[in-house]
């Protein structure tokens, strides 16, 4: 069988159309948006869905990009962090000192982000089960949960 | 490594049917974590994706059909009301992302012993309809896994649907992990209460090679409520007879010990699970 990198990916991503060729068909779409695309906003950190790093949104919905494949986006509309409207989470991220090394804030964004849409005002309890999927090494959590809710605040 | 895409059910039935070693992929929320980490390379691979029908969900005959692609999102958001065990399971699954796109059909398809929609579809006797290019048949859940990842699924067949009644009384789910997210069980237990028909079911997950029932401790607690007119009137039950149901779920598991749990703790922990369950349920009765 070998390595045959036979497919095209066409998709829209954050509202422009990116075609990529002779993708190998058990490539993520993670990996199509780095390697092929060169948006390397969206992390990559342990591509089995635990970490929430490449969070991006398929269509509207909050997905991990390293869990789609490659050829599943054919045809689909893609925001990530880089065309994602997250200013307002952005700068309540910077505000609260929720940033350290700052590899997990791309992800955390793009799903603080999908929370804010869903819930304008969300809880302590609702920030932690709307961002359990998204893991932090520095912060210890709190300072991000205040920026969710700051950013809240100034919605 | 082929890839291919159907837009439609016969479509995909007829690649299955030509491919039967092709690996289905749906949300792709166990597939791709099988092919980042190299866990071997499938033949090919047919994404379902594009299949609306798949996605969607409506009723046959007074039961719930439910489309194979359809997400544990949208199950908790549109179903939740009229099955809340299998809702409460799938709000224990993995994170937002992981439920907006994992779905039901998945979870049959890897046949985990841990996974946490076969309990509450055990307890509820669902059916899993799986469909060919040569036909349709429908398999209570309670025959459909046959051992660790092992289902009665033939290779040319593809998972189309599966069927619920809805919840008829209160049902319950319960998993011990090591954090409230983003956790494999450690054990689960779900419970659904039948009081027009008398029935008590259960389901047991992540204690044996495949998910179970506990028909000895549902047999036995329908008759302490029959027993008691308690189905009518909802009388207490007493902690005696939750104690004794309780064991009776702990000795109907097969654990093992693994990394996650000895089978003594899953043996413990879900006659816990189990008394709880039953007296929460019996509270919403
Ligand atoms: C971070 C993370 C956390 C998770 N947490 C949980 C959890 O808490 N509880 C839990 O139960 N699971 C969990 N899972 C596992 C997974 O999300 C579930 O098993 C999910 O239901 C799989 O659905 P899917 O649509 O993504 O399946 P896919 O990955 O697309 O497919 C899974 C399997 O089913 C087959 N398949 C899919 N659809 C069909 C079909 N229509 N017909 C025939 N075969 C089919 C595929 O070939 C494959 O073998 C987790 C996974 C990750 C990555
Ligand atoms: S890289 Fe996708 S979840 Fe970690
Ligand atoms: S800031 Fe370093 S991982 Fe979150």
């Amino acid at each position: 069988m070998g390595v045959g990198r036979r497919l095209k990916v066409d998709c829209t991503v954050n509202g422009s159309r990116h075609v990529a060729d002779g993708v190998w068909e058990g490539e993520s779409l993670l990996y199509v948006l780095r390697e092929r695309f060169g948006l390397y906003g969206s992390k990559n950190a342990c591509e089995q869905g635990e970490c929430g790093s490449c969070s991006v949104y398929l269509d509207g919905t909050l997905v991990c990009a390293c869990l789609v494949l490659g050829g599943q986006a054919n045809g689909r509309s893609l925001v990530t962090i880089e065309g994602l409207d997250g200013e307002k989470v952005e700068q309540a991220f910077v505000e609260a000192g929720a940033v350290q090394c700052g590899f997990c804030t791309p992800g955390l964004v793009v799903a603080a982000h999908d929370l804010l849409q869903r819930v304008p005002r969300p809880t302590d309890a609702q920030i932690r089960e709307a961002l359990a999927g998204n893991i932090c090494r520095c912060t210890g959590y709190a300072k991000i949960i205040a920026a969710v809710h700051m950013a809240a605040g100034s919605a | 490594m082929e890839f291919m895409q159907p837009a439609t059910w016969s479509e995909a039935l007829a690649m299955k049917a030509a491919h039967p070693e092709a690996t289905p992929i749906a949300g792709g929320t166990d597939v791709m974590v099988g092919l980042n980490l190299d866990h071997g390379r499938p033949e090919s691979i047919i994404d379902l994706t594009r299949i609306r029908e798949l996605g969607e969900w409506g009723s046959d005959d007074g039961w719930l059909r439910i489309g194979a692609g359809v997400t544990y999102t949208k199950l908790i958001d549109e179903l939740g009301d009229r099955l809340p065990g299998l809702a409460m399971a799938s709000r224990t699954v993995g994170s937002p992302q992981i439920r907006n796109r994992g779905t039901v059909g998945g979870n049959l398809g890897t046949a985990s012993p841990a996974g946490d929609a076969h309990p509450p579809l055990l307890a509820a006797d669902a059916q899993v309809e799986l469909a060919s290019a040569t036909g349709t048949r429908r398999v209570p859940v309670r025959e459909f896994f046959t051992g660790p990842k092992q289902t009665t699924m033939r290779k040319d067949e593809l998972i189309a649907a599966f069927l619920v009644e809805p919840a008829a009384g209160p049902q319950q789910f319960s998993k011990v992990g090591t954090r409230n997210a983003m956790v494999i069980a450690v054990c689960s237990f779900a419970l659904a209460l039948d009081p027009a028909r008398r029935r008590v079911g259960t389901g047991i997950g992540s204690a044996g090679p495949t998910p179970l029932r506990a028909t000895e401790a549902e047999r036995f607690l329908e008759g302490v409520l029959d027993e008691q007119g308690s189905w009518d009137r909802r009388t207490r039950v007493s902690e005696a007879a939750v104690t004794r149901f309780g064991e009776l779920v702990a000795s109907a598991a097969r654990p093992i010990d693994d990394v996650r749990g000895t089978a003594a703790y899953r043996r413990h922990a879900l006659s816990v699970l189990a008394r709880r369950c039953f007296t929460w349920a019996w509270a919403a009765a």
